[in-house]
């Protein structure tokens, strides 16, 4: 086994009674040092991995390996992670100073060395001086911190986040955003971010894991998973997208909207037929006769950084276009894309036959 | 208009608490003035001081105190345990259930049960302890009294671990604290109201417990509930009764006080 993976997950699944799984046999391995994201919508399994490897819960089949050795069994207080929370969960009974110690008491440090430690890490998020404030008496964006420096003052192997920007205004959300990403680069050691937001996923990760009805539908870098998402869940999760069906010709050719075109893919069964993903911000507007599709513009919306055009072609298909430019309603415009920007996706692929399709590129 | 409408709806509580709480409290100062012939005097409270009195304080302090340490070692780990079950309003329910029952009434079944040739002591015999005295001793009036007060104080400790956040439990957990530490640290700190308002209501009535000590301890514990109802009952000295009552009200404020909820800020 490679020694820079930290934790395995060998065909974990996780059942409560009879109902159906939370997670469904998931394998996966998380490498040291960093930052991973596990994306997906409310109930989709990421929460429950997140405590899978915390310890709160054990799995109903499979194994977890934290630096090769099996931790199904290891409770949470003995496990070499920890865990930022929801909702915080800082102790509203302790001040921020305790609150940060509370770890370091447990095993029972000097009090001159919790005193230094505490501080130093205070110190390290800006809060310097607030270590006799009650929780009550901090905001939301400063409790935040004390719930991070309370786990990382414990120098964890791995720290676990569960969706700690989602109670946080969007100003505050961008700025810890880069916050964290820049945290996680100075202590070094693998994250592992629950959200449900793409954004926020794509903005901060080295690694996503998408993850959809107790399964992970695909892991890769943020550029792999917006450039090419495996199915239309992925596309339509990650980012905003054009999804028609379509059949792949050849090698290089896929035919759509009446037409064909060129393209980068292959690997595909002859008139297969496969679904084809454009990115809104790949579609450029063109006068009519010099577009690769032609288009009736059914409706327009400022959304200040481009406009958001949604025009309709002759087949019926609806294509959402970005463009800086503003144009009329009721307009026929032709639509330019280059080949690479066309995304062709096999139906009811798993996510090994797709990386083996994406090798032989 | 609104405040006029507001002020007229209060006036049957006003009234309430000026004939049945305020009346009757000074009533019994009043009274506690006065001795048995109706002449002012302040011998009452001097008599207090003696040490027929001050002893009689004494052990119902310590019956109270008793009754509510072994009624809080028991309801502390029913609460616990009722706040895991999966059905815990049905539990609960059965648990406050007996405390609808007039208290006479359980009073007179614990005479049964714990007479000389009754289930408890049958039991006794069967795992070869042999029959014992158990009605009229410290411990059967002890135990009674925790069976009678534990709804009250399982109620509130309940209601405190219910509300406890469960995420401040995993966090324990998550920064190294075993079942003990987290429990010592982090769930009993936050659900000492809970406890304490447990505590309250078992001190307070257990000062002034006087059917019980008659029926079950057979008047061999004598406390300041027990010397109220014989002054005014049988010596018909109400000005002693009175004085007595004073310093038990003196020291149940105390008490509240002591005990009182401190504000602490909920976070979330």
């Amino acid at each position: 086994m490679k020694d820079n993976i930290i934790i395995r997950f060998e065909h974990v699944t996780k059942q409560y009674d009879n109902d159906p799984p939370v997670l469904n046999d998931v394998c996966f391995e998380i490498e040291r040092g960093k930052f991973y994201t596990l994306l997906g919508p409310s109930g989709c399994g990421k929460t429950t991995i997140l405590r899978l490897i915390a310890g709160f819960i054990g799995p109903s089949q499979g194994n977890i390996y934290f630096n090769g050795k099996i931790i199904n069994h290891v409770p949470a207080n003995k496990r070499q992670v920890n865990t930022v929370f929801q909702d915080y969960a800082l102790f509203p009974h302790l001040n921020v100073f305790e609150n940060v110690a509370f770890g370091l008491r447990i095993k029972k440090l000097k009090n001159a060395e919790i005193t230094e430690k505490v501080k130093e890490a205070l110190r390290f998020v800006n809060l310097k001086g607030y270590e006799n404030r009650e929780i009550s008496e901090m905001s939301g964006g400063q409790r935040q911190r004390v719930a991070i420096v309370r786990a990382i003052v414990n120098e964890p192997e791995v720290l676990l986040l569960d969706e700690p920007l989602s109670a946080l205004d969007l100003k505050l959300r961008t700025e810890m955003q880069y916050e964290l990403r820049e945290l996680q680069r100075r202590l070094g050691i693998t994250f592992i971010f629950v959200t449900h937001d793409q954004e926020e996923a794509l903005a901060m990760s080295d690694e996503i894991f998408v993850l959809n009805n107790g399964k992970i539908e695909q892991s890769g870098t943020p550029t792999d998973i917006y450039d090419e998402p495996i199915n239309r869940f992925v596309a339509n999760f990650i980012g905003e997208s054009n999804i028609v069906s379509g059949k792949m010709i050849k090698d290089y050719v896929v035919e759509f909207a009446g037409k064909t075109f060129d393209c980068v893919d292959k690997g595909f069964n002859p008139n297969e037929t496969v679904e084809i993903v454009i990115r809104p911000e790949d579609l450029e507007i063109t006068p009519k006769d010099q577009g690769k599709l032609q288009v009736r513009i059914d409706s327009q919306l400022f959304r200040g950084v481009h406009y958001e055009i949604i025009c309709y072609d002759q087949d019926g298909n609806e294509w959402l276009v970005h463009s800086t430019r503003k144009v009329k309603v009721g307009d026929e415009i032709g639509l330019h894309f280059d080949p690479e920007a066309i995304h062709v996706m096999r139906l009811g692929e798993t996510e090994e036959e797709f990386d083996k399709r994406l090798e032989n590129y | 208009m609104r405040n006029t409408s507001r002020n007229f709806y209060l006036i049957p509580y006003v009234l309430w608490i000026i004939l049945f709480v305020v009346t009757p409290l000074f009533l019994v100062l009043y009274y506690s003035f006065f001795d048995i012939e109706g002449h002012f005097t302040l011998d009452n409270y001097k008599k207090f001081f003696t040490t027929v009195y001050l002893g009689m304080t004494l052990s119902s302090f310590w019956y109270a105190f008793l009754i509510t340490l072994f009624t809080l070692i028991i309801a502390y780990p029913t609460a616990y345990l009722l706040t895991k079950t999966k059905h815990k309003q049905l539990w609960l329910l059965l648990i406050i259930l007996p405390s609808w029952i007039n208290l006479l009434l359980k009073a007179y079944a614990f005479l049964g049960i714990f007479g000389t040739y009754r289930a408890a002591n049958s039991f006794l015999k069967m795992i070869g302890i042999g029959s014992k005295q158990l009605l009229f001793t410290d411990f059967s009036f002890i135990f009674v009294s925790v069976y009678i007060f534990l709804p009250f104080m399982i109620l509130p400790i309940f209601n405190a671990l219910n509300e406890l956040n469960p995420s401040l439990v995993d966090a324990a957990h998550d920064l190294g604290g075993s079942s003990w530490t987290t429990f010592r640290r982090v769930i009993f700190p936050l659900t000492l109201d809970g406890v304490k308002s447990g505590c309250q209501v078992v001190f307070i009535p257990s000062l002034s417990l006087f059917m019980l000590t008659r029926l079950i301890a057979g008047n061999r514990v004598i406390t300041l509930g027990t010397a109220i109802e014989q002054h005014f009952l049988v010596t018909q000295d109400w000005g002693m009764g009175s004085t007595i009552a004073v310093f038990l009200i003196i020291a149940m404020v105390i008490i509240m006080i002591v005990t009182g909820k401190k504000v602490v800020s909920k976070v979330l």
